[in-house]
């Protein structure tokens, strides 16, 4: 789902990524708007644990998995940003676009990159959301991503561990 | 693998805590929160964590500093890592002389905690495999680990492990293979340097020159090649254990350096004008005779009695042969595990034959033995025929064995007079027997003052 302004294509890439790596049905759900309750207007950042929170709220009865998708930079107060964050072995997860633009960096647009940076770090958040830790394996999805350069190294996929404990979650 | 290592995050702000805590749990890590200094002390009387988060600026009586020193009062090896908003050096330097790991200012960039953590952990896994590793040799290397249930061999142990706990040096004399290297390493490790190291040094190995820098150590220059200064085996085993193996075979040069180390404990390094001062207790071993090398003049009279402090002699296998069963059946236990093969003993027949041998290389080569038979064996037991190579070695032996301390010179010495006895004197044939010509004989037999019939 969408929280705040989102481009359509996004959802395309994620909904057809997520699907091929976990043969698991993908809908898109109901927008949220911009989260003006998670702003922090010292640091302007939105506060991920408060976004997150946000997005849990909407599962209402639903069991599967919630993931939702932001424009708006997020962090966590220890840390300077976050790429995302989930409930570990939780239903809810968040990623946001900010930092996976080539803008933010001062370069020109690229919006193939986007939507393949956009389908990694869905993957990765999810991944969490099914009790997956960081991989070690750095071209796995599931490996730590601290900033866009090993974003960037990762491949969209799971590696076959990671793919096999999801699996195995999903029959349990 | 992360999972073992515990993290405890210590902020009075429950959305700081939650979710420092929740970031470091997707990294595999096990993380428990306290809003206050008193929860996280009490949490850290109930677990061991290997860091801590901690915020310098908390309410509510106990500040980061204060929770932190007592924390480290009850876990002085903890690592800990002060939080704080605003970064000024004078609470930097408060906390880092507290005994603070580190110190970061929040917000920080994600890299410089993941790695921090990392790093953190990295040597925690060190520190850990290091403790299990001594823990294992020193369990390895005790007396009770020796096995013998001979008397001789028991009184060998009664008085290696009654000289375990002095810093005398020890002489362990036995012929190659008998287990000299093991009693030394009992020794260091049933006495009170069992934590420091046991530095084992093959006198034999090296050459002089080679010997004296492995010894001693270089300064930077000393000799081609010393492009940085190293430290020797005396200063490595500072505060443990140096075991000189084949002490007999060192040269006059190096007998006297060792000797003004057993006397005043101090040294130079090959090149230094710097004494070295070093606290090591010295064992050392040898197969030789060293009365008769002494006698010869080849070994100092002096170095002898600095070293025979406490003799501790080595009974050969042949004279333990009441150990051989057992051994046998210590080895086969060991090795089959090591190797992979599922066998479970030895038979009567392959016992006698074991007890029978002779065993010049005495423990060593009934290991080899065992080792070599297990590689071949295709029973779930050791049988005869697996140590048929045994039976042919004693035989080949008995048509002609080489005698004991036995130089090269003295063997082609008995060889061209046993040749030139056959041949009558004929110095022409006994070269063509010999294979060298007649010049290379004549001038043998000149060095060796051997005479023609």
């Amino acid at each position: 789902m969408a929280v705040g302004d989102v481009p359509l294509e996004v959802f395309a890439s994620i909904r057809a990524v997520v699907a091929e790596q976990t043969g698991l049905p993908v809908v898109v759900g109901p927008s949220l708007p911009q989260p003006e309750h998670a702003l922090d207007a010292k640091r302007r950042q939105y506060s991920s644990p408060a976004v997150l929170a946000g997005i849990f709220r909407q599962a209402n009865g639903f069991s599967g998995k919630l993931l939702g998708v932001t424009g708006c930079d997020l962090f966590i107060p220890m840390l300077s940003f976050v790429y995302g964050q989930a409930q570990l072995d939780g239903q809810a997860a968040v990623i946001s676009t900010a930092r996976l633009r080539q803008e933010f960096y001062g370069l020109s647009s690229n919006t193939s990159l986007l939507l393949s940076r956009t389908a990694k770090e869905a993957l990765h958040e999810l991944g969490h959301t099914f009790g997956l830790i960081h991989c070690a394996d750095k071209s796995c999805v599931m490996s730590l991503s601290t900033n866009i350069h090993q974003v960037d190294l990762k491949l969209g996929r799971y590696c076959a561990v990671c793919s096999r404990a999801i699996e195995e979650k999903v029959k349990r | 693998m992360k999972p073992h290592w515990a993290i405890l995050v210590v902020d009075d702000e429950e959305v700081m805590c939650e979710s420092l805590a929740a970031w470091l749990r997707e990294d595999g890590y096990a993380v428990d929160t306290a809003s206050s200094g008193r929860e996280a002390l009490d949490k850290a009387a109930r677990r061991d964590y290997a860091i801590y988060f901690i915020d310098l600026k908390m309410p509510g009586g106990m500040d980061g500093l204060e929770t932190m020193m007592a924390i480290r009062r009850l876990h002085p090896e903890a690592s800990i890592i002060i939080i704080t908003a605003y970064a000024t050096v004078d609470t930097a330097i408060t906390a880092m002389k507290e005994g603070a790991q580190e110190y970061i200012v929040k917000p920080c960039n994600p890299e410089e905690i993941s790695l921090l953590v990392s790093r953190i952990i990295k040597v925690k896994n060190l520190q850990r495999e290091n403790t299990i590793l001594r823990k294992k040799l020193s369990r390895q290397y005790r007396f009770q680990d020796i096995v013998s249930k001979n008397a001789r061999m028991h009184d060998v142990l009664g008085l290696a492990c009654q000289v375990s706990s002095l810093r005398s040096t020890v002489l362990i004399r036995g012929e190659s293979g008998t287990g000299k290297e093991l009693i030394a390493r009992a020794i260091h490790y049933s006495g009170s340097r069992a934590a420091k190291p046991f530095v084992p040094v093959s006198c034999a190995a090296l050459a002089e020159s080679l010997l004296e820098s492995e010894l001693f150590g270089y300064e930077k220059g000393s000799f081609t090649g010393a492009t940085e200064s190293r430290k020797g085996k005396f200063e490595q085993a500072d505060g443990g254990t140096i075991f000189l193996d084949e002490i007999g075979d060192i040269s006059p040069k190096v007998q006297v350096e060792l000797l003004r180390v057993l006397q005043d404990r101090c040294f130079y390094r090959v090149g230094g004008s710097q004494e070295v001062q070093v606290d090591v207790r010295v064992i050392a071993a040898t197969h030789i005779d060293l009365e008769a090398a002494v006698a010869e003049g080849r070994f100092r009279e002096d170095l002898f009695y600095r070293l025979n402090v406490v003799e501790v002699r080595v009974p050969p296998l042949r004279d333990r042969r009441d150990d051989i069963p057992l051994l046998a059946e210590h080895f086969v236990d060991r090795l089959a595990h090591e190797l992979g093969k599922d066998i479970r003993g030895i038979s009567e027949g392959a016992l006698r034959i074991l007890i029978d041998h002779e065993w010049p290389g005495n423990v060593r080569e009934l290991e080899n033995a065992i080792e070599r038979a297990l590689v071949t064996a295709r029973g779930w037991r050791l049988a005869e025929e697996d140590f048929a190579f045994l039976l042919q070695a004693a035989n080949g032996r008995k048509s002609w064995a080489v005698p004991a301390n036995t130089t090269l010179q003295e063997l082609e010495k008995q060889a061209i007079a046993a040749t030139l006895g056959r041949t009558g004197g004929n110095v022409k044939e006994a070269a063509e027997v010999l294979g060298i010509d007649r010049s290379t004989l004549y001038d043998k037999m000149k060095r060796y003052e051997i005479a023609r019939a």
